[in-house]
């Protein structure tokens, strides 16, 4: 007599110390083998969009640290690059640059974040204490910068909120110092180790052409061997000024676009982020960076999308303006809320446990996913 | 490459009566606007022909243009009625660089758009979007179904213009 | 070695109240649902993680409510998440704590005016016993927040659950 087997419904969430926050997946497997995943997300619907409506421009940047808030600098950055090019303001050089160190630093914090919460998630809990004591001395450096550890509100629009601290740039080039080995002492801790590599390579692989369909950006798109990123392809303030790489997905272990390429990815581009900060800390000018700053933000009517390259991908700004001092309608193209889509496509056929590397190597914040 | 007037010369040739107009005026974005219903044949064209190209979708978004009449209802409470809700769709080409706006516009009180989630898969989550705040009606979308609020949410469309706070949501008190 | 062992060698004993033994017991073990809401939830992170490290105060998070004394709230609260904190925290076995960490969970936060979806405080669905303030609060403000309640803890007797 055959055996008597139904599918079932198993709920992950919203409360489980692997979905990254607030996330419910609904998985219908059958044994082991995932059938589908329906995610449910806005658990943590903070109404961004309404609070832009009611606010003053310079007041929103505060709710954009809140968004993603893994990487609140890079969140003011694109938000203040979308007013900015609304309002045609030119900003001083020492802003740019002060602008690009803090988010090429915030992108090294974030990515410090995915990689030690991956190496948690999937059983190996030492990276994930090697990351946040690294991730640590970077929030001292924004600490002196602006003295608030997570959530900064330190870009205005038109420049920033006061100047560096005097230490800024010897602490800053202690630390790259300082991180450069510790980088490699992570990837032979966790991304070389053979039994990271078996648990990831080859899962949840995501071809190009499918990845751009689903509007994937950020590191899971070069991952899938796409090479695109803003900072290169529609260059914003002064990225066109360093020289830096743009590492894509080559499957040095298994195939491209696997779990390990995008987690790979991320060790990659805090490399050249690296690169990017050495570079401006030696060639940042001395300057005014207030000078810029308008006393009464009220952009001309009419309407603008902006994008910046955030930590997890394509960051837009839409915002509709008529003429006032507060906005109409901003609508922020959040790049974790479009990775999402696909992961229910990812998950297809591969095992329960798989959900938990797969999700993981997307990075998503839901902060930014529910807004 | 192509800009956008170049866009809406083809467009036009292809498509006459559901292509209206293009704006263009600094500093908005030029954008195109399309008739609400053909909005997916249009996609559908301006992804597989070649030299457009337009194989991603960056973003899509709702927005109340609350340029109907505004009225008191009984509890003075302002509502809009008539006028317009629209869709904004930001379109780009990865291989060829270039960029395109479309914009459509559609009755407030029966506000329905063609979906394009068969076209681009990224647009499935923004239109669940739109509906959930404007209650956009995306016909021959899969599982058009809010995605934000709670599935049980009475409350109406939070980011209208005229939107009013429930009092209660399951016994806890909504304003502060 | 310690106090304790050497006066157990010699034959000792200790005299003390029961309330406070358990009181002790209690407060040096808190055992933390390991759940996290929104951006405050990184800050606990980093508070457990390496540099504050919140073992040494004997709290270790646990991924299950039913086998933690202590829930953090760190984050916002909406409509859509309070229905499950509240089941969350009726699956906790009893002497449990809250403690609200965040302006957030505290009222509402920079949220409480235009928040259509989000619940102007965590107090409105469970019985809160440490508030942090802040935005979010710093790891130290969290580690002083737990102090408050090992203390609060301290003065319980067997009569009355908090004192
Ligand atoms: S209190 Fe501030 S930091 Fe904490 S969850 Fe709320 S907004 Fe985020």
């Amino acid at each position: 007599m055959a055996l008597k087997t139904e599918e079932m419904v198993l709920n992950m969430g919203p409360q489980h110390p692997s979905t990254h926050g607030v996330l419910r997946l609904e998985l219908v497997i059958e044994g082991e083998i995932i059938k589908n995943v329906t995610p449910h997300i806005g658990y943590l619907h903070r109404c961004f969009e309404k609070h832009c409506e009611v606010m003053t421009y310079p007041q929103i940047i505060p709710y954009t640290d809140r968004m993603d808030y893994l990487a609140s600098m890079c969140n003011e950055f694109g938000y203040v690059v979308a007013v900015e090019r609304l309002m045609g303001i030119e900003v001083p050089e020492r802003v740019e640059y002060i602008r690009v160190i803090m988010a090429e630093l915030q992108r090294i914090a974030s990515h410090l974040v995915a990689i030690g919460t991956y190496g948690a998630d999937i059983g190996a809990f030492t990276p994930f204490l090697f990351c946040f004591r690294d991730r640590e001395k970077i929030l001292n450096l924004f600490e002196i910068t602006c003295g608030a550890r997570l959530l900064y509100n330190y870009i205005w629009i038109g420049g920033v909120m006061h100047d560096l601290h005097p230490d800024f740039i010897r602490l800053t080039k202690e630390f790259i110092k300082e991180f450069r080995p510790n980088l490699k002492e992570l990837n032979d801790l966790l991304t070389f180790n053979q039994i990271f590599i078996d648990r990831t390579a080859n899962v949840g692989i995501l071809p190009a052409e499918t990845a751009i369909n689903y509007g994937i950006t950020g590191p899971n798109l070069r991952a899938s061997g796409v090479n695109w990123d803003l900072r290169i392809n529609d260059p914003y303030s002064i990225y066109d000024r360093f020289d830096f790489k743009i590492p894509v997905g080559k499957g040095e272990n298994g195939t491209v676009g696997d779990c390990w390429n995008r987690y790979y990815m991320r060790i990659l581009e805090m490399e050249e982020s690296l690169k990017i900060v050495e570079q401006a800390i030696n060639q940042i000018p001395d300057g005014d960076v207030s000078s810029a700053i308008p006393k009464r933000v009220k952009p001309p009517a009419g309407q603008i999308y902006s994008r910046v390259e955030n930590p997890r991908g394509e960051l837009g700004y839409f915002i509709v303006s008529d003429g006032s001092v507060n906005p109409t309608r901003i609508k922020v193209r959040a790049p974790s809320f479009v990775n999402m889509v696909v992961f229910g496509e990812l998950c297809k056929g591969h095992m329960v446990a798989d959900v938990v590397a797969i999700l993981g190597s997307i990075d998503i914040v839901l902060g930014e996913i529910d807004r | 490459m192509k800009n956008p007037e170049e866009i809406f010369e083809i467009l036009k040739a292809k498509f006459n009566e559901v292509i209206i107009e293009l704006i263009s005026d600094k500093p908005t974005e030029s954008f195109i606007t399309v008739a609400p219903l053909e909005i997916d044949k249009v996609c559908l064209y301006l992804r597989d022909k070649e030299g457009l190209n337009f194989k991603s979708l960056m973003n899509l978004s709702g927005v109340d243009d609350a340029n109907g009449e505004k009225i008191k209802d009984e509890n003075d409470n302002e509502i809009i009625q008539g006028g317009t809700l629209s869709v904004f769709y930001h379109l780009e080409s990865i291989d060829l660089k270039h960029k395109v706006t479309l914009k459509v516009s559609t009755d407030r009180e029966n506000p329905e758009v063609a979906s394009v989630e068969e076209i681009w898969r990224a647009a499935d989550w923004h239109e669940r979007e739109a509906y959930d705040m404007f209650g956009i009606k995306f016909l021959n979308h899969h599982n058009l179904i809010r995605i934000l609020m709670p599935y049980d949410w009475e409350g109406g469309y939070p980011l209208r213009k005229d939107y009013q706070n429930p009092e209660f949501y399951k016994g806890m008190k909504v304003p502060y | 070695m310690g106090l304790l062992d050497k006066q157990f060698t010699d034959d000792n004993i200790i005299i003390t109240k029961v309330e406070d033994l358990l009181n002790w017991a209690r407060l040096s073990s808190l055992w933390q649902m390991g759940f996290g809401l929104a951006c405050c939830a990184i800050e606990m992170m980093a508070t457990s993680a390496s540099h504050y490290d919140f073992d040494r105060f004997g709290v270790i998070p646990r991924p299950s409510p039913r086998q933690s004394d202590v829930i953090i709230i760190s984050g916002t609260v909406t409509f859509k998440m309070a229905i499950r904190i509240k089941r969350l925290y009726e699956q906790m076995p009893d002497h449990k704590y809250v403690i609200s960490m965040g302006s957030c969970s505290n009222c509402g936060g920079p949220y409480w005016e235009h928040g259509y979806h989000v619940l102007k405080g965590v107090d409105r669905v469970i019985p809160v016993d440490v508030y942090v303030p802040g935005c979010p609060p710093r790891p130290e403000a969290l580690l002083e927040g737990l102090l408050k309640l090992q203390e609060k803890i301290r003065n319980e007797t067997l009569v009355s659950k908090t004192a």
